[in-house]
């Protein structure tokens, strides 16, 4: 939690009031101050504290050997196999997480954009997923759905069996045999409606003029797809991917409650792999380097986001 | 994506038929029976495990874990009455405590801020916005080694204050982003009037920006409700006993009792019930939050 260096551009304020005298500059700032001072002490120091950690031998189960190392942690991060699996892990988690969703968020925000009977209540049940609290829908997956003995996902498939007249269904433990999709749809189910309701958005914000027109000129609903909307939500679908990204790369309850990272290190991305780190290695130092990698990286993540989020806030400031 | 334009008739006359735009002016387009049909397959399927977890909360255990599934069972509360009986109260009252007591702190601080960020801007205020969204952009995760020991040197591990204080850091960006969002749409052209008229400042904000911020700030508070109510990674680790809040509640009891699958789904729904409720009650208005106000 710390902030990038330079914010993209954006347009320049548009001049609500004439030039302000500097007294009147000063007054303006006051009522900003205590957030952002309270931003800065909260989400800053912290971050200071972890690049100053990161320089230190320290483990809390040697309180003694605590000393200086420079940059020794980071080159243990960058050569650590157990840490480059979890960059692997978290860069698959996030990216199947991420693009499922959209994909899925697209097809019924097409759908909900429509009417149909029930659209409304079809609407509150499809925001449902995303609403379950994330630790009681990891703990629901991996209970009442992927359980080999009593999960739904079996206990469904033996009904099936059953009533085709086979004396029973296979026992499939889903969790252990196929841990990284295992955690990926129980994601992608509460991720969806997010994506969504941020792709409905934009294709309501389509202006009707540009359809009607579309229509009206004998254009296919797939040209009209392909030509209007599709270059319409591509703002939308950046956005979506961008937060999306941002919310799941950080995954630490669901890796926690349905997978404990295992079976071995295969599903253990970086959050948990530096929870690891720091509570059960009780690493200080290293789980501190791991930390300033994950920023750098979010960095990187998030100069893109902030410049699909600046491009339409641009366009809603200059309206 | 194919490469089909409206000359290539076959696919795209298909697609048209079937989400066929009927004249009728003012509404959305309607859906074929078959899409409507798709719609709510999807819809349904989506919804299963939710209906499922609920389902499953109003059983006995013995029906609960069963292969194949058995839904058409009798339906009881003890799963609740059990809940209540093994003291999850506290762990819920920690998680209103932090929830509440943090979303009002986040609308003391961010509703005078997005004042200073719309209705008065200061300089650069578009920069200042940025570093606010900037913020909630790095991960959690990485504050959470020196977060833990300051809170450990300052005697403050196991107490809900410290989730109070993150949960209103975490928040403030979104609800700054939000509340800016809507500030900017009380109308310049009546605030300039009421200067004019020589109005005073608690006239103006009373009268003029109140009507307009008001469901702007429900909203707001609904969003900053559900993120800190569904925290866990903070909250599981700087808590032990006495400030544990509801999602830790949820993972300590299957470590320590094993796995009862009933009185977990009633667990799990009871848990999650007051976002549901807060998200359904603010549904039209969840994806301003969620998106930081970007899109309305």
């Amino acid at each position: 939690m710390t902030t990038l260096t330079a914010a993209p551009k954006t347009a320049p304020p548009p001049a609500r009031t004439r030039k302000s005298s500097g007294i009147d500059k000063g007054r303006r700032r006051i009522p900003l101050l205590p957030a952002l001072v309270f931003t800065i002490v909260v989400t800053q120091l912290p971050f200071v504290a972890t690049l100053v950690i990161s320089t230190f031998q320290w483990n809390i189960l040697r309180p003694g050997e605590k000393h200086f190392v420079g940059l020794s942690n980071f080159t243990f991060v960058f050569t650590d196999e157990r840490l480059r699996t979890a960059v692997l892990n978290t860069v698959v988690l996030t990216a199947s997480v991420v693009l499922l969703s959209v994909v899925l968020g697209l097809g019924l925000a097409m759908l909900l954009d429509r009417r149909f009977a029930g659209r409304g209540l079809a609407r509150t049940m499809l925001i449902a997923p995303f609403l379950v609290m994330p630790v009681a829908a990891a703990l629901l997956w991996k209970h009442a759905i992927y359980n080999p003995d009593y999960g739904l996902l079996n206990g469904t498939l033996n009904a099936v069996y059953r009533f085709f007249g086979a004396a029973n269904g296979p026992t499939i433990d889903w969790v252990s045999s196929y841990p990284m999709p295992a955690v990926v749809i129980s994601l992608v189910w509460q991720w969806t409606p997010f994506m969504m309701l941020i792709l409905l958005a934009g294709l309501q914000a389509q202006p009707g003029d540009v359809l009607e027109a579309a229509r009206v000129d004998g254009a296919s609903a797939m040209a009209t797809f392909r030509h209007i909307t599709l270059p319409h939500l591509r703002q939308y679908i950046e956005l979506g991917i961008l937060l999306g990204t941002i919310y799941v790369v950080q995954t630490f309850d669901a890796v926690y409650t349905i997978t404990q990272g295992g079976p071995g290190s295969q599903t253990t991305n970086l959050p948990y792999e530096i929870y690891l780190t720091m509570f059960r290695k009780y690493e200080y130092g290293q789980a501190a380097a791991a930390g300033v990698v994950v920023v750098l990286g979010s960095i990187v993540i998030a100069t893109f986001a902030l410049r699909t989020i600046a491009s339409l806030f641009r366009e809603e400031v200059s309206r | 994506m194919s490469t089909h334009t409206a000359t290539d008739a076959a696919p795209g006359a298909r697609l048209k038929k079937l989400i066929h735009r009927h004249d009728d002016p003012g509404g959305a387009p309607r859906l074929s029976p078959l899409w409507t049909f798709v719609a709510w397959l999807a819809t349904l399927a989506f919804f299963a495990p939710v209906a499922w977890m609920v389902l499953t909360s109003f059983h006995q255990e013995a029906d609960a874990a069963t292969n194949p599934p058995t839904p058409f069972v009798p339906l009881t509360f003890d799963q609740y009455k059990l809940l209540f009986s093994r003291d999850i109260t506290p762990f819920l009252l920690n998680s209103a405590m932090a929830s509440v007591i943090s979303t009002l702190l986040v609308l003391a601080l961010a509703v005078p801020a997005a004042y200073a960020l719309s209705i008065k801007p200061v300089e650069k205020w578009t920069d200042v916005m940025f570093f606010f969204l900037s913020t909630k952009f790095l991960p959690a995760i990485a504050a959470l080694l020196p977060v833990y020991l300051i809170v450990k040197d300052a005697g403050m591990l196991d107490n809900v204050w410290t989730l109070i204080i993150l949960y209103t850091a975490m928040n403030l960006p979104i609800a700054v982003w939000m509340m800016r969002s809507f500030l900017a749409e009380v109308p310049k052209e009546i605030l300039e009037a009421a200067e004019v008229d020589g109005a005073n400042l608690p006239t103006v904000l009373w009268r003029i920006v109140a009507p307009v911020a008001m469901p702007g700030l429900a909203a707001t508070s609904l969003i900053c409700f559900i993120f800190s109510w569904n925290e866990f990674m903070f909250a599981v680790n700087l808590t032990a006993t006495q400030a544990s809040t509801a999602p830790v509640f949820l993972v300590g009891f299957i470590t320590s009792e094993g796995l009862f699958l009933a009185r977990l789904c009633a667990a799990a729904t009871l848990v999650s019930l007051p976002v549901l409720i807060a998200g359904f009650a603010a549904q039209d208005k969840l994806v301003r939050g969620l998106s930081l106000g970007a899109v309305k």
